[in-house]
């Protein structure tokens, strides 16, 4: 018994999780979700910013991140165009052009945002680091045009938005290390707030700005999206993903101790 | 159009989720055509977002118009054209000037801000909540963790200090650092799991809802 289970057929591990999402997306089973205090401080800090503030959000992401970090645009985008904070879209991601661009047309046409008044979106640009230095400069020096090559000067939101000097808050949705580099170059050199939006495997590097109030606040992952929705009350995909979620926690759990009980307890009766 | 697009999405995701039983032609496919489509659309997209605006077009512009200063713009293109020295042996030794520019420029940039954003910041970070404990302003939880913090802090740089040897008080901190190293991935690997299970998740939402229609 055992011995077989010791040497399990990974396969019936993948069948246990498939079933173990599957079944609870059918019968749509939900959790309630308690909102961390970092996501809250993003909440928060985009809550009591006053109308018509102006904040960056930057959609480093790709096809690969979408599933967690795509909510949390989603969830981010309808906080701002109803509290009427205007958003400026970008990414240092070339694969991240027609992802952000998607979410913040399908948001604003949802929540009846305008296109060049409430939200735009500037597109990619190469140069990662060189591109947010250049921001803090003149975001016209490195954007001349938005995504879809309307020139900066004919953009009513944009008349007022040289540089960070008018936006509130850099909300970077990261799949890599560009939390990292806004932190460095843009909040060191800037001293402009920034926030994060991350994949769960990147969560446990940026911890330690939260205590060093490097981040303002920090969103881990399908969590952090679910967290977000709960907070502006507007439960979507994330919410109803991470109750499906726990379900396959419990499992891995389970599967944890069992494999761990079963691998000591073989080893004392060989020794 | 778009009934075709969810077909070819469920297609190719269930291609992919093949290889959990075995490695198989459909899988191969599927992985291949990720690859390459991933490529040719990123090689595509710098191109039009960055080789055309920000080389090629003011190359052109300045043998056009033959203005001194549109002219100024040939030398960094010059410069960045010197990456390709490397694929002509006899002067690849030319590519030494572009690799030297990029690192002067980016240590350059990067040291005094790097060390303020990393070190400097961070080790205010870990000390300001003890001036807080000092003014009577944290919790009895908060100064728990302020101490905490501290302690992991000291006990991972000792496991890293490699110029005394790991025996006595010293080694029995590094052991305590391991301690904190071992949270700290143990951290790291569920929010891993967290998000690995995201993607899982969010497909099979796709499959069943859209593609399926079953919820």
């Amino acid at each position: 018994m055992l011995e077989k289970l010791m040497s399990i057929d990974r396969r019936i591990v993948f069948v246990l999780v498939a079933v173990a999402v599957i079944i609870p997306t059918l019968l749509k089973v939900s959790f309630p979700i308690t909102v961390s205090q970092p996501t809250r401080s993003v909440y928060d800090f985009i809550d009591e910013l006053p109308k018509d503030s102006t904040i960056l959000m930057a959609f480093n992401y790709g096809p690969s991140s979408l599933a967690e970090l795509e909510p949390m645009a989603a969830a981010v985008l309808r906080h701002c165009f109803r509290k009427n904070v205007r958003v400026i879209g970008m990414t240092l991601f070339n694969v991240g052009a027609r992802l952000g661009d998607r979410v913040m047309s399908e948001t604003a046409a949802e929540m009846g945002a305008v296109d060049g008044e409430d939200y735009v979106f500037l597109g990619f640009r190469p140069g990662g680091i060189s591109v947010i230095l250049g921001m803090g400069t003149a975001i016209d020096s490195v954007f001349d045009a938005d995504y879809r090559g309307k020139p900066l000067s004919e953009i009513p939101m944009m008349q007022d938005v040289r540089n960070y000097d008018r936006i509130a808050l850099v909300l970077d949705l990261a799949s890599s290390a560009t939390p990292e580099a806004w932190i460095v170059y843009a909040n060191t050199k800037y001293k402009q707030q920034v926030a994060a939006g991350v994949t769960g495997v990147m969560v446990s590097e940026l911890y330690p700005y939260i205590q060093s109030r490097q981040l303002v606040g920090l969103m881990p992952g399908l969590l952090g999206a679910a967290e977000y929705e709960t907070l502006i009350d507007t439960p979507e995909k994330a919410t109803a993903g991470m109750s499906v979620q726990s379900f396959v926690h419990l499992l891995i759990f389970v599967l944890v101790v069992v494999g761990n009980v079963a691998f000591f307890i073989q080893r004392r009766r060989t020794q | 159009m778009e009934v075709l697009g969810i077909w070819v999405a469920a297609f190719f995701t269930l291609c992919i989720y093949s290889f959990l039983y075995r490695d198989n032609p459909f899988y191969r496919f599927a992985e291949h055509l990720f690859v390459g489509l991933s490529v040719g659309y990123g090689i595509v997209f710098s191109i039009h977002q960055g080789l055309i605006p920000f080389a090629w077009d003011p190359f052109w512009e300045a043998i056009t118009k033959r203005e001194f200063m549109g002219l100024l713009k040939l030398i960094p293109i010059f410069i960045g054209l010197l990456f390709f020295a490397r694929v002509v042996p006899k002067y690849s030794w030319l590519i030494r000037y572009p690799i030297a520019i990029l690192i002067g420029i980016g240590a350059g940039r990067a040291i005094p801000n790097v060390m303020d954003a990393r070190i400097f910041r961070q080790v205010y970070g870990t000390l300001t909540p003890f001036g807080q404990i000092h003014a009577g302003a944290l919790g009895f939880f908060e100064i728990f963790g302020a101490i905490l913090m501290l302690v992991g802090v000291i006990c991972t740089l000792t496991y890293f200090f490699f110029s005394i040897e790991h025996r006595g008080a010293v080694g029995g901190i590094s052991k305590v650092g391991i301690i904190f190293l071992m949270v700290g991935f143990g951290s790291a690997f569920g929010n891993t799991v967290m998000g690995r299970v995201s993607l899982l998740i969010q497909r099979v939402d796709f499959l069943l809802s859209d593609w399926l229609r079953l919820i």
